[in-house]
Parts: C-alpha cells; structure tokens; sequence
C-alpha cells in the first residue's frame, strides 16, 4: 500500500518531527519513511509491520522492525517510550481504530496519524452523482475488497480529538503537492479540497 | 560394519586431529566445581581479516557440533548448518570468518564426560560436574581471546544455539555487533522439561548404562539413547509436516506384517534416526547437555526478571521463530522481543510461515536464509562504518 503513498506526505511527517528524537512508524511498510526519517534528521526509528516481505525488505536496509500485527501486538511497547508514534493511512483499516489511537497515544509523547479524507470534494461527488463507493488515487479499492473498514473525513477526526480530549497539536492538508495549515475556522473548506488529513497529537 | 569398541576408537583417534584449544585459566563452574586446563574443540570457516571485523560466532543445538558445514571430518557427513553457512550462502564464508566450538559437555573433542577425570584416571562418567549454558558460553570466551577478536559482527543459533547466544549477550555485552537468536528460549517450559526427561529417562532404563558407567567398558546404551533420539525428532517436526511427510505410508510392503516390525514409514524413519545417532553422540553428554538446557533461566540470573537482563543492551538483535514450531514457540521468542524492546534494545523480528516445525532452522527456507542473509549483510556496513568513525 505505501508505495502508492504520495511521496509529499512523508516530507509533510518528516517536517513535523524534531530532530534525534525517538520515532515507532507503525505500518511502516518497506521502511520508505523510517529511511528517511533516520537520513534527514537522525532520528532513530524502529518500525512494526505485518508483511514478511516489507519486514525483510527493512532488515535489508538495516532498520529494525518487529513483524508484527498493530491491532493486537502494540502492547508490547511500554509506555512512552517514543517521542513520536506514526501512523501512516492505516487507521481506517482497523477492526477498533480507536483502541489502536489510546494504545498510539500511551506509547508516544505525541503521535502523528495521517488519513486519507473521505470529505474530499472528488469523493463527494463521485457518490453524489454516480451513487458508487468512491474508487480514487488515495482509495484505490472498490467496496468488496477495501481494507479501509472505518473511512472517515478529516473532519471526523478533529471532532473525534475534541469529542475525547486528545489535544490537536497541528493538522495539516495536504493535496498533490500543496499543504496548508487546517484550523477550526477552515475546517469546512479544507475538509472539502484536502486528499489528506495529516494530525499531529497528543 | 566395525565392534562398537572399535568404532569408539576409532573415534577418538580422529578427535585427536581436529583443533583444540586448551584452555589454562580455571572457570568456577554454576555448580561451584572448578574445571581448568581442558580441551574446548573448534572449527572456523573463511578468513579472518586484517580489521578483524568479519567475525561470526555460531553457537550449536543440542546435537550438534562444531562442523557447521562443509563435510564432518569425524562422521562424513554434511556439517549441521550447510544450508546457511558456506560459500555464497546465507552467512558468506567467502566474506566472513564463521567460528564455531564443541560446548563443554559435548562429546566432539571438548571436555565431556567421556573425557578421562584427572583424579581418577577413568573417563568421568556421571562424575562430570553439572554444566550450565553460561558455563558452556564462558569456556567458549576462551577461544575469542585465542582468536584475538575483541568484537564480532554478529552471534548466532538456533534452539540451545540461541539459548547460550542470549545467555552471551547478557554475560558479554559487548562482544558482539549483532546476533540473531533463532527459535529459542529466554528459559525452559515445562513441556521442554518434560520431553528433555523422558529422553533421559530412555537412556538410564537402558542396562547398558549402568549410572553412566558403561564409559568404562567402551560400551553404549544404544537402545536407551535411541529412543532419546526419537523423541527429539518427533518434537522438531510439526504435525501437518509429520503428516505430510509420512501420512500412513507403509515402508517397503503392500499391507500390515501383523508384527511390531516397523511397517509404517514414520517407524521406520524414526528407527533410522535413532540408531544411527548412536554411532556419533554419547548417551551421557546427551544427560548433562539437556540438563543445561532445563536449568536455562535468563530472568532468574537477573532480579528485575528479562528486562533487567536486556538492560543497556547496545548489540542490535533479530529475532526469527518459525510458525510450526511448538517446542520453540513464537510466542516464546516474541517475549524475548518484548523484554528487548522494553529495555529499549534495538531488535527486529521476524515470523516465517512454515510447516516444518523447529528443525525449520537447518532446512532450506527460503524466506528465513533471505532474512538472515539480509539482517548480517547490513550490519556489517554499520559495523564497518561504526570502527571507521
């Protein structure tokens, strides 16, 4: 999935993160970010993926990976024991996304969760005028095989943080290779031209 | 086809030409013996090089010995790991400088109870003083010094290999760059007691033993550490592997003899396997090494428990269980993953999807050799650079 990830969403994440910090990219995929992350600003990452060979991909770069299930193995990380915890487009495909977001924010200092958003205009009108579960570049499955069990817009999200009292540091939008800032205040419009919703929490 | 006295000879004969350290310096075993001025047999593959930073320490199961690969000297048979280690191979002697010793105990040149007990003049018997895996890893410290190797790029084994790799790691932080323990134990399980005694259980109902006494007469409770054997093989294969290997494939007939004659292939084979490893390992050693085993315990050397083991770990660790093996389960290895990852060491893990079972280890897996290859190739870069800084 991650290699259909636009690349400007990992130097969106890198940016938000503080240099030599302590960094778990959960999903991480074949370590694309972690490489990254540990190149351009010399954090050390570890990273926990579910797919032999995304894991055997990153021991071949020599970064440390655990294989391992999110939705069932994150208790094994102790508590706060990260600065950050990143969670790339992987939080709507959880059985309990919101168990995996308390579990996310007791083992990060601060998280950051990105999503692709469902409230992007082109979305929107797919189902409005041809009445189909949207099929688009950040969504590329059709109904019966998406991963994505819990799609939500960046708006979902934010009023989620507000609704439990998790603390938005920083929301970015990003579409194609324009980011801008999201706030209360433009919540509505961002929510409609964003592809995707990057939140930096906790 | 020669007497056994004669084979056991003949034996020892050959053991006297494979390399030996002879270790001067006294080591205060676990049990509270000391042992000083014994032989610890090795074997090493590839060359050493000039920055003496190619180095890998392979450290051997329960049967195994120091002829990693290529062909035993003493049994003419392939060495246990040639699937992995070897030219070209998982681990490259091309590249690297592969070292592997006997574990005291053992019976391939290293001291065991075999060996003739100065104060008696008599092989030791069950007079050889119980060993422990640190006691085995602290005798094979040794022969790095011998060696002049300060640090290795990486450690290795799987089962009681990886046993006395994690027993090193703690003893030893700073011997190694990396390791790779692999379907392992951070302590015995109660089914690993168990299926260790019934195999010394087999061997002390055997006559021929005679509390260990049978050293003296050059002779071998065969049928006892046969069935020892045979335990050991059932517990490394899995039951869909067992099955699809053996179903209730019937050996060389077309129907039941009606006897207790091994008509099914799965008899027969563990028969073979049973019988001939009597011919290369010594009933004894296989007592005192599966003791070793069962008194394998990392948390209880260290209060805090495996945290506190893993505590300030600076060697960069890959974990690797295989999915079928239920002597050496996942969730065992993935604790070890969780106690490192809570001490706060760097560590991968990796599950392979197999059907073989424990024995997966020395088999061709191919997703388990690409990993390992994988992980060892790129620490040495980071090892290189890391001496170079």
């Amino acid at each position: 999935m991650r290699n259909l990830k636009m690349k400007k969403e990992f130097k969106v994440i890198a940016d938000l993160l503080s240099n030599n910090t302590r960094v778990l990219d959960v999903g991480c995929g074949d370590g694309s970010l972690m490489s990254l992350l540990k190149k351009e600003k010399n954090i050390e990452v570890r990273g926990l993926e579910l797919s032999q060979e995304n894991v055997q991909q990153c021991i071949h770069k020599g970064l440390p990976v655990i294989q391992g299930n999110a939705e069932t193995e994150l208790h094994q990380f102790p508590d706060q024991s990260f600065d950050y915890v990143v969670l790339s487009q992987t939080l709507q495909a959880f059985y309990e996304p919101e168990k995996v977001l308390k579990d996310l924010l007791r083992i990060g200092k601060s998280v950051i969760v990105s999503i692709p958003n469902f409230g992007y205009w082109k979305v929107r009108t797919k189902l409005l005028f041809f009445g189909k579960m949207p099929v688009t570049k950040t969504l590329p499955n059709t109904w019966y095989n998406t991963p994505n069990l819990h799609m939500c817009t960046i708006k979902d999200l934010f009023n989620f943080c507000d609704e439990k009292n998790i603390n938005i540091k920083k929301v970015v939008g990003v579409n194609e290779d324009k980011t801008s800032l999201i706030y209360k205040n433009n919540l509505e419009i961002k929510n409609l031209f964003s592809k995707l919703g990057i939140f930096l929490i906790g | 086809m020669p007497s056994l006295a004669g084979l056991f000879f003949w034996m020892n004969v050959k053991i006297e030409n494979i390399k030996k350290l002879n270790v001067i310096k006294s080591l205060k075993l676990d049990c509270g013996k000391t042992i000083s001025n014994f032989p610890l047999a090795y074997e090493t593959y590839g060359t050493l090089n000039q920055n003496k930073d190619n180095a890998i320490l392979v450290f051997h199961a329960l049967t195994g010995d120091q002829f990693v690969t290529g062909t035993n000297p003493i049994t003419k048979k392939e060495g246990w790991w040639i699937t992995a280690v070897g030219p070209d191979k998982a681990i490259d002697t091309n590249k690297y400088f592969v070292i592997c010793a006997n574990v005291i105990g053992g019976c391939m040149g290293s001291l065991g109870p075999k060996n003739i007990n100065p104060e008696t003049k008599v092989p030791y018997g069950l007079d050889f003083p119980v060993i422990t895996i640190k006691d085995m890893i602290r005798a094979q410290e040794s022969l790095l010094e011998h060696l002049g190797i300060k640090k290795l790029l990486c450690a290795t084994g799987g089962s009681m290999g990886g046993m006395q790799l994690l027993q090193f790691c703690t003893t030893f932080p700073d011997k190694t760059f990396s390791a790779v323990p692999i379907a392992c134990s951070s302590s015995h399980s109660a089914q690993n007691i168990a299926l260790n005694e019934l195999a010394r259980q087999a061997i002390m109902a055997d006559p021929v033993w005679d509390n260990g006494k049978y050293v003296l007469k050059d002779a071998q409770p065969k049928n006892g550490l046969a069935v020892a054997r045979m335990v050991g093989h059932i517990s490394y294969l899995s039951e869909k592997g067992m099955q699809e290997k053996f179903g209730r494939k019937l050996q060389e007939k077309a129907d039941y003899e009606f006897s207790f004659n091994a008509d099914f292939q799965v008899e027969s084979y563990l028969r073979h396997q049973g019988y001939a490893f009597t011919e290369r390992f010594d009933a004894n050693s296989i007592l005192y090494i599966t003791r070793a085993m069962d008194y394998f315990d990392l948390s209880k050397q260290f209060k805090g428990g495996l945290i506190e083991a893993f505590k300030n770990q600076k060697t960069k660790f890959l974990i690797i269980s295989f999915s079928s093996d239920w002597l050496y389960t996942t969730k065992e290895n993935k604790d070890i993953v969780i106690a490192l990852n809570a001490s706060g060491a760097d560590v991968s893990y990796s599950e392979i999807i197999t059907d073989k079972g424990h024995d997966s280890f020395l088999l061709n897996e191919p997703e388990f050799l690409k990993t390992l290859k994988s992980f060892i190739d790129s620490m040495y870069e980071k090892f290189k650079n890391e001496k170079r800084i």
